[in-house]
């Protein structure tokens, strides 16, 4: 086997493992980061399948690098704003919105 | 064979800091390991061919966007933490089991599409021929500047819309 096997092997678990991120911890800013690891994730990926079916995939690599540079600006002001409000960042204390 | 070796150093280090920013206590000691994964993913990129992006994966993400966090962690002082924030046990256990189930997904899908993949595949020749001929930075931009250009223009408005929402959020009130 090559090296692009085991990418796309080590991709699905860097993914998986920021799924796991997400569901297990309770503070915002550790879930944003594990979002930010999944996102790398699928960058992984798209440079892998660059490799054979043409290089068009980097570019959207960099559109991928774009969309997470702008979640994390917005997502980080809607924690700092937040975290004006409540003094803490755990998401089970947000919940004035849950029915 | 030296570059199997690189890349068992890099999967290993990629994978190690994942789980042990999912793990660690300190959201700052977290970050720090994600800032170690970002590094062996670009290690990972260099070895796949892919140079610009690797620089790029540095500079912007581990250089730009985890500082933003790293500012953002310290400004609301969030670095000492005596309780760990992860979820109870019962929890747990259904996250990992469904972080698992997402993997085997994942697997089944990405074979698929490998298999296609392989088959009508350029091959490291045509790779390092192009790469020879215009260069690491000139076979992203190529396709970038011609066939995406409106799709790239689009991703500054983007960036913009998002510069003035995060100002406007974080702002402090008017009293």
């Amino acid at each position: 086997m090559e090296i692009e096997t085991y990418t796309l092997i080590l991709s699905a678990l860097l993914f998986a493992i920021g799924t796991a991120g997400v569901l297990l911890r309770r503070n915002a800013i550790i879930m944003f980061m594990c979002i930010e690891l999944m996102l790398n994730s699928v960058n992984l990926t798209l440079v892998v399948f660059s490799r054979s079916l043409g290089i068009e995939a980097q570019v959207f690599v960099f559109f991928v690098m774009a969309v997470a540079a702008a979640e994390a600006a917005v997502g980080l002001a809607i924690i700092i704003a937040i975290f004006r409000h409540y003094e803490l960042v755990d998401v089970d204390r947000f919940n004035l919105l849950k029915w | 064979m030296i570059a199997d070796f690189f890349f068992v150093l890099f999967a290993v280090m990629a994978i190690g800091g994942a789980t042990a920013m999912v793990f660690a206590r300190n959201p700052l000691a977290s970050l720090l390991y994600l800032v170690m994964a970002f590094f062996a993913l670009s290690g990972i990129f260099v070895l796949l061919d892919a140079h610009f992006i690797a620089a790029v994966n540095l500079i912007v993400y581990a250089g730009a966007i985890l500082v933003l966090f790293l500012f953002v962690i310290m400004l609301l002082n969030l670095g000492r933490t005596e309780k760990s924030d992860l979820r109870g046990p019962l929890y747990r256990m259904i996250g990992i089991v469904i972080a698992g189930a997402f993997f085997g997904l994942l697997l089944v899908m990405l074979r698929g599409g490998h298999a296609t993949s392989m088959a009508g595949g350029m091959g490291q020749a045509t790779i390092d021929a192009m790469l020879e001929s215009q260069g690491a930075v000139g076979i992203v931009a190529e396709p970038m500047f011609r066939s995406y250009l409106v799709p790239f223009e689009i991703t500054s408005l983007l960036l913009l819309v998002a510069i003035v929402g995060a100002i406007v959020l974080a702002r402090r009130k008017a009293p």
